[in-house]
């Protein structure tokens, strides 16, 4: 059978995305291991909380979802610009680059090489090859889309095209450094304005890596799973141009309270609430897609993982905007209820959709009829979906207990609980967790025992050319 | 709606107007502020990081500290009372990169200067639970064995006075690698932690 180029990169960053998903995972089970467990950091300079927490966050955010988005967009592009990939080396050499900059991060980070950024610690020799794969990842995927025989540009390219160019900003301007040694460098900007940029720059890794990214796999899988049509064409329109502006604005609500002049963040604050409106026009948009075959939720477990991921996008946007209203924020920042937030927006919304579109995807690539077990898909989503309600509804508890328990004064002008007091409090919460991401784990842990099965299986499909979209 | 049709048919232009409008809100948001006084112009009683500090800094970014430390306390009361003093945005115009935090795992560390000895920092560091049973905190006593880079330092404290202008004398920068040469990571991660928020006095009224 003749090798269709296209199909054989996606296939590959298939693979990378369930194997880093299963790893950046099990990290992540690792260190909330150690939170509940403290002995477990095993006086290991390489094992200790502090150092694997981001190999943690990168691995999740950018091996596992940035190979599903690089991936799912390259598969999109070329399907429904009904074009090859515009230079096949060149993608070759993003697929290979990629996993070279996540293998830098794996011999980074547990070693102590960091920048100290949130979800931009890489080094800065990692930086600028990172940014040569990122420029040749764009000059693929725009260059498909001039290749393309359809007049129109399909909505979901708009989104991956949001996202491939706002992560080039943000990447270049947050990391303008300069070097002292090969991995030690100090940020340009100082203090309070360093801050800004890494809000900026963090907030919108989440607006355009965690949301505009994904939305793009959301308006092709959705529609194709359910083999229905986008509910809304104008709703599209509105909500992209909409998302895009506004939630370059939201990043100061990170910093509400601190040194960072009043002015923005009240501006952030009052862009979070705004982001609200184009947040839900998205979720509704895909939800809706299902109107007049709701009975697909019920018989397709693809279907729920896809539907389930968009109201949990729905219910963590607009958790985000309430969290930003700086009165609410003064109980919620710093505690463990941002780490339930996060992780109903990362497990929930990005998870999910990411394993529902491979579910998908996987039969088309290896052009099998379906999946090798629906039952197994099954028994993945509700693990899943049990894993996450464990951990969000742990961490809401832990974090608004700690954040009552911080503020709470005597008659006498004393604070009643010495932070001391408020760790130990929170044992029981660190151990729900725990048991919340092994559950979720286990669930991608089936998922690559249905994809090798699938994979393995005999009865190839004849033609499953996939609905144009 | 047919307007957008437009957009939709042209690759260029589309993307010109995701770049413009994704530009708009740094712009207004992060320009401004290098060039507002109060967030630029450092706090009279603040100076610059003496090599060991810096080393020791450096050392507190390559752990990780900032994942369960934060280094910015808040105008509330129980924050006052807690940790010291809220924090004003002078007291870190020579911090490249800021380490103020997202997390309080632990507690906030902008005022712990001065609040603990040295040597309670040296138990805390080796074992935290010797000192503070309920803590989950790691412990780092591999920072007693390893010694500070000295030639880092010195490095670094050159970067900071020639591209950020972080007032150096010259004399600091020609002695810097004597300075911390020979120091442990323990000694460096300690000075670190007691000039930390020493500009303002902890006790606010």
């Amino acid at each position: 059978m003749k090798t269709n180029f296209n199909d054989e990169i996606v296939k590959k960053f298939a693979i990378a995305t369930v194997l880093w998903g299963i790893i950046g995972m099990l990290v992540g089970v690792f260190i909330a291991a150690e939170m509940a467990w403290p002995l477990l950091n095993l006086d290991v300079p390489w094992l200790t909380f502090s150092r694997l927490r981001p190999l943690h966050t990168n691995a999740v955010i950018f091996a596992f979802g940035g190979n599903a988005l690089i991936g799912t967009s390259l598969y999109v592009v070329y399907r429904t610009c009904k074009a090859d990939l515009f230079l096949p080396k060149l993608a070759s050499f993003v697929f290979w680059g990629y996993q070279l900059v996540i293998v830098g991060a794996v011999l980074t980070l547990p070693f102590g090489y960091t920048q100290s950024r949130e979800y931009a610690e890489l080094i800065w020799p990692i930086d600028i090859f990172l940014t040569i794969v990122w420029v040749s990842y764009a000059i693929v995927f725009f260059g498909t889309i001039t290749k393309r025989k359809e007049k129109h540009i399909f909505v979901a390219n708009w989104f991956y095209a949001a996202f491939i160019i706002t992560i080039a900003l943000l990447h270049i301007v947050n990391n303008l450094q300069i070097p002292v040694n090969w991995h030690l460098s100090y940020s340009v900007y100082p203090g309070a304005v360093d801050a800004i940029v890494q809000w900026w720059y963090g907030h919108n890794a989440v607006g355009f890596f965690l949301t505009a990214g994904f939305l793009g796999m959301m308006y092709y899988f959705i529609p194709m799973q359910a083999g229905r049509p986008v509910y809304s064409y104008r709703l599209s329109i509105v909500h992209f141009w909409a998302l895009i502006s506004s939630y370059m604005w939201a990043g100061p609500h990170h910093l509400h309270y601190t040194s960072l002049p009043d002015w923005t963040q009240s501006l952030g604050m009052v862009f979070s609430l705004i982001l609200l409106a184009p947040s839900w026009g998205g979720m509704i948009n895909g939800i809706m897609t299902l109107s007049g075959a709701w009975h697909k939720l019920r018989d397709d477990p693809i279907i729920k993982f896809l539907i389930v991921s968009l109201s949990f996008y729905g219910m963590s946007t607009f958790e985000g905007p309430m969290m930003a209203i700086k009165t609410v924020n003064a109980l919620s920042h710093y505690t463990d209820w941002t780490i339930g937030h996060v992780h109903s927006g990362a497990l929930g919304w990005v998870a999910l959709i990411t394993i529902g579109s491979l579910y998908v995807l996987i039969p088309k690539l290896w052009k099998k009829e379906a999946m090798y077990s629906t039952k197994l898909i099954n028994t993945h989503f509700w693990i899943a979906t049990l894993g996450i309600v464990l951990y969000i509804a742990s961490m809401w508890i832990a974090g608004v207990m700690q954040g009552l328990m911080w503020r709470d004064i005597n008659a006498d002008g004393t604070v009643v609980y010495s932070f001391a007091e408020t760790v130990k409090a929170t044992y029981p919460y660190y151990i729900a967790r725990f048991i919340g991401g092994t559950l979720f784990l286990a669930g991608m842990c089936i998922m690559l025992y249905n994809f090798i099965m699938t994979v393995k299986s005999k009865g190839d499909a004849k033609d499953i050319a996939g609905v144009a979209a | 709606m047919s307007k957008h049709a437009k957009i939709e048919k042209n690759i260029g232009l589309m993307g010109i107007l995701i770049a413009l409008v994704v530009s708009m809100g740094g712009l207004v948001e992060i320009v401004p502020l290098m060039f507002q006084t109060s967030v630029i112009e450092a706090h009279p009683n603040l100076k610059p990081y003496t090599a060991l500090e810096l080393a020791g800094r450096d050392i507190y970014i390559s752990e990780g500290c900032y994942n369960c430390h934060s280094q910015q306390i808040r105008p509330f009361v129980d924050e006052t009372l807690r940790y010291g003093h809220y924090s004003q945005a002078n007291e870190f115009v020579y911090d490249h990169p800021f380490q103020w935090g997202s997390k309080r795992t632990g507690p906030d560390l902008h005022r712990v200067g001065g609040k603990y000895t040295d040597e309670w920092h040296e138990y805390h560091l080796m074992d935290p639970r010797s000192v503070v049973p309920e803590s989950n905190m790691p412990g780092y006593p591999w920072f007693a064995e390893k010694l500070v880079d000295a030639e880092q330092t010195a490095a670094g404290m050159k970067v900071q006075a020639k591209w950020f202008g972080v007032p150096y004398t010259q004399e600091q920068l020609d002695s810097a690698q004597a300075d911390v040469d020979g120091k442990t990571q323990l000694e460096a991660v300690i000075a670190y932690l007691q000039v930390l928020g020493t500009a303002i006095p902890r006790s606010y009224k």
